[in-house]
């Protein structure tokens, strides 16, 4: 029987706070996330990276957790969904999520807020193809995407509001 | 009192949770010394057990807890219907993804490697594998016939039309299996011993199911078995049935085991093993006028239920009864067939057989038009069925309908007609080809037929001395917006703030059962009784002189603690009642198959690429009448996902079979639509209020499922002159198509 492979200890910022994680170098972040930190708002979907229901930010980046090696963010900043809203108060996206209908089962909204945060971000005043294109990597079975484009529009009108 | 709730966008009840990331679906949730449970499948289509091996030494194979059909305290049968069904196979197996034994384990990587070291011996049995051998009888793998269920629909005399027929039309459509893919995958997890009994919390549409169906399976009494639903992830059918079998076989793991037992599918799991939406063929012959009247429709519909009855005779009567559609027509038949395969039981999806039988019908249509050289508008518009005319069961229409203007206004909006010409003028000269076609159909809403009464639903309201109202039923919101429908209603009924109501969390063992989340009844039927409730609870307090006519939220919340302080509980029930003058016969299939039903006219437009054999849905317009809407971005947003799924079924979705068994079960090859592939979905609402529905409202959540693939298809058909009469069409389908025209 071959050696058991060794746990080793990945050193990352997750939503603000600095982090030690203990897993195996090859687990995947999604699973790190959700059972050692109990992040539980990042979902699997399909765990082969095409539903984006575990999207994270890992420096910036809007990726898919189901396929990133733990061993892969050291040393990076993560946000997941737990760390979109400061406190009491909600981002503008899940604001616009909310009052546009862009969450029905919401499932794959913790992912979708992500991927429309991270396309603001990218991208403050995106056109319509651009929204498309920007959420293209998160599927949503229930809401046929018309919402969450409306909540991502209506985002960017608070943000330019706020601006 | 406050204003109007009904028709307002609140928000969403359960909205803030969801946006955080907050919410619990089932697989947030553990317990401690908790196991991993998981099934070991068939490896073949159809045969006998004749050996089970637990294989792979390095497995410690006396740390597993292992159940096989021996181990089964009560009935191996899924309680539904026909009760066919085993939950572990025992002696023959029926299809590949069948269950025969399940394993359970702390260490959930090592219990998946031991799944795969289970070796099942089968002694192969000849299977049947498609609709049409099925129907012939090739082998017989079910019963006596292959039959599960028939029905036989007739109005006037059909056989007396053919010889007076001007035209007598042919055509026959089919259609394939559709997934369910919600997003998040079918789980629970089980508490289960011989004192308290079994306790299962899961993702589900109906919690009295799993209720019913772990009675049977451990025989126990009503008040051992406790079910209880969290954030569910999607349904659409897929978790109407389907989570009786998982919760019966961590219940099963998890009373051998003393401890409790998660079982999760991966998306692999479940979209191999869980329901798909029945694939269909139907037959169609009519008879029509020179002028374009309907004289006598002749249907044949088939569905493929796959190896066991479950649902399929249920999902095969909606199919029928929506099969001559919104249409006048003097003599009907319809004869229909639910057989089987040897798959693994197709189920309950969104529109139950309706968008099988309607697709056929609506392509059917417009080659009826062209026979008696009308264009397909006015062909149906000779034909829509009005107030007081008869549908194919000889249900009386009590209501409004009037299709012709929901007709005009769809064309409006899409300015169809110029459309029309314009394509017909540009398509010869440009590459891309463009193309309109629209559908008109109707959708009936709640149970079919007397289901309703065998129902009974009830709904419970119970006021706390603080003025909250919680609504008790065990209709669940799966995203849909169950909770946020049942406070508006609620809370206009009480004349109180939205906000002091809440939806209880359905639980079997606080909330009385307001019948399944299926069939577009939530919002017509259970909000009825919501509806209902609340007037009586309103009542109790007038009665008894602690609220005056006109009162305030605070004069409410006064009224509530000074009940509650001299009676004790303010609990009010309601519970079904038929609407008058709904009568239904099961024997001869005639009478009121629903107590209302919404109208709809779709209309596609597409872009076909002769170069790519793609087809692009550049606009879809949905206009509907469902009575009152209650909530118009709710609403909105049921349209919205079910023209996507439309959609999907009818250009993107295909499911590749082999041996009866779902190959491309991965969202890498199992293609639904993305936010790139989706047109702009343009939703209208006519609204005309219905008299038994809550505020006046009528179902919604079926009938967006019904229209698109028809519309789709008859927009491919304007665009390039093909009529083609299958779905899904892929472009590889498309290519076999052209090249099949051309030869």
């Amino acid at each position: 029987m071959p050696e058991r492979v060794k746990t080793v200890e990945v050193r990352c910022t997750v939503n603000g706070e600095e982090r030690t994680l203990h897993a195996y170098p090859m687990a995947r972040l999604l699973d790190v996330l959700r059972e050692e930190l109990r992040l539980t708002g990042t979902k699997e979907g399909c765990g082969e990276g095409e539903c984006g229901a575990c999207s994270v930010l890992v420096d910036g980046a809007l990726v898919n957790s189901c396929l990133v090696p733990v061993l892969q963010v050291e040393g990076a900043t993560i946000k997941t969904i737990e760390g979109v809203a400061n406190a009491e108060q909600l981002h503008a996206v899940q604001e616009a999520f909310i009052s546009c209908g862009g969450a029905q089962c919401g499932i794959c909204t913790p992912g979708m807020v992500l991927a429309a945060v991270n396309l603001l971000e990218r991208v403050p005043e995106p056109d319509a193809a651009a929204i498309r294109n920007g959420l293209a990597g998160n599927l949503c079975r229930c809401t046929g995407y018309m919402k969450i484009f409306e909540a991502v529009v209506r985002a960017c009108q608070t943000n330019g509001e706020q601006a | 009192m406050t204003d109007s709730l009904v028709g307002r966008p609140v928000p969403r009840k359960e909205g803030r949770r969801k946006v955080t990331g907050q919410s619990r679906y089932i697989d947030d949730m553990s317990f401690p010394e908790m196991l991993y449970g998981v099934t070991v499948r068939s490896p073949a289509p159809r045969g006998r057990i004749k050996h089970i091996a637990f294989t792979d030494d390095t497995i410690p194979w006396d740390e597993f807890t292992i159940v096989t059909a021996k181990d089964v305290p009560g009935a191996n049968y899924v309680a539904l219907i026909l009760n066919d069904q085993p939950y572990l196979a025992d002696e023959f197996v029926n299809h590949m993804e069948e269950a025969v034994v399940l394993l359970a384990h702390a260490d959930k990587h090592l219990v998946e490697k031991a799944r795969r070291s289970v070796v099942i011996e089968i002694e192969p049995l000849p299977a049947v594998f498609s609709l049409d051998d099925s129907v012939n009888r090739k082998e017989i793998i079910w019963g006596e016939d292959n039959v599960f269920k028939s029905f036989h629909v007739e109005k006037g005399n059909v056989d007396e039309v053919w010889a007076k027929a001007d035209s007598i039309v042919e055509g026959e459509y089919r259609t394939g299996a559709q997934e369910q893919l919600y997003i998040e995958n079918n789980g629970v997890i089980a508490v289960a011993n011989m004192d308290e009994g079994v306790t299962v919390w899961g993702s589900m549409q109906c919690p009295y199911y799993v209720h019913k169906a772990l009675l049977k399976l451990f025989n126990l009494p009503d008040d051992k078995v406790r079910v209880i639903q969290m954030e569910t992830g999607g349904g659409f059918g897929g978790k109407e049935e389907y989570p009786s079998m998982i919760a019966g076989h961590a219940a099963l793991l998890a009373w051998k085991a003393g401890k409790p037992v998660k079982i999760i599918y991966d998306r692999a799991e479940d979209m191999a093993a869980t329901t798909k939406r029945h694939p269909s063929w139907t037959k169609h012959r009519t008879a029509v006028t020179r002028d374009g009247k309907l004289l006598g429709m002749e249907i044949d519909f088939v569905v493929d239920g796959g190896a066991y009855a479950t649902l399929s005779a249920v999902v095969l009567s909606r199919g029928t009864i929506h099969a001559a559609g919104p249409y006048n027509c003097p003599n009907v038949r319809i004869k229909s067939r639910a057989v089987a395969t040897n798959a693994p039981p197709h189920g309950a999806f969104r529109g139950f057989g309706a968008p099988q039988s309607i697709f056929a019908l609506e392509r059917h249509l417009n080659k009826v038009a062209r026979a008696v050289g009308l264009t397909p508008e006015e062909f149906r518009r000779r034909n829509f069925i009005h107030e007081g005319d008869r549908t194919a069961t000889g249900q009386v229409i009590r209501e409004k309908v009037e299709l012709d203007k929901l007709l005009d206004r769809a064309f409006e909006l899409t300015d169809y007609h110029a459309k029309l010409e314009r394509f017909a003028a540009e398509n010869a000269a440009s590459q891309k080809k463009k193309g309109i076609g629209f559908a008109t159909f109707m959708h009936g809403a709640g149970f079919t037929g007397s289901g309703e009464k065998f129902l009974e639903s009830v709904v419970g309201l119970e006021a706390t001395a603080e003025g909250r109202v919680r609504v008790l039923a065990a209709s669940t919101e799966i995203g849909q917006g169950t909770n946020t429908i049942f406070s508006q209603i609620a809370a206009e009924a009480l004349g109180i703030d939205y906000e002091l109501v809440e939806v209880s969390q359905p639980d079997t063992a606080n909330v009385p059962n307001s019948g399944p989340t299926v069939a577009s009844r939530t919002c017509m039927i259970v909000g009825k009784l919501v509806e209902s409730a609340a007037l009586g609870l309103k009542q109790t307090l007038l009665g008894r002189g602690l609220l005056a006519e006109k009162y305030s939220t605070e004069d409410f919340k006064r009224a509530c603690a000074h009940y509650i302080e001299e009676h004790g509980a303010l609990k009010t029930f309601s519970q079904y009642k038929a609407p008058p003058g709904i009568e239904w016969d099961d024997e001869k299939y005639q009478g009121d198959a629903y107590g209302a039903f919404a109208w709809a006219v779709y209309v596609a437009e597409v872009t076909f690429d002769p170069v790519t054999y793609e087809t692009r849905v550049d606009d879809f317009v949905a206009v509907q009448e469902v009575g009152r809407v209650i909530h118009p971005v709710l609403a909105a947003g049921q349209i919205e996902g079910g023209v996507a799924q439309g959609i999907g079924y009818a250009l993107y979705e295909q499911v590749v079979w082999q041996d009866g068994r779902m190959i491309n079960n991965q969202m890498t090859n199992y293609i639904m639509p993305t936010a790139a592939d989706i047109p702009p979905i343009r939703v209208f609402f006519e609204e005309q209020p219905y008299l038994y529905g809550p505020a006046g409202a009528k179902g919604i959540g079926e009938l967006p499922m019904d229209g698109p693939a028809p519309a789709i298809l008859n927009a491919i058909e304007n665009a390039i002159g093909l009529s083609i009469n299958h779905i899904p069409l892929l472009p590889e389908s498309m290519l076999e198509e052209m090249e099949a025209a051309h030869a």
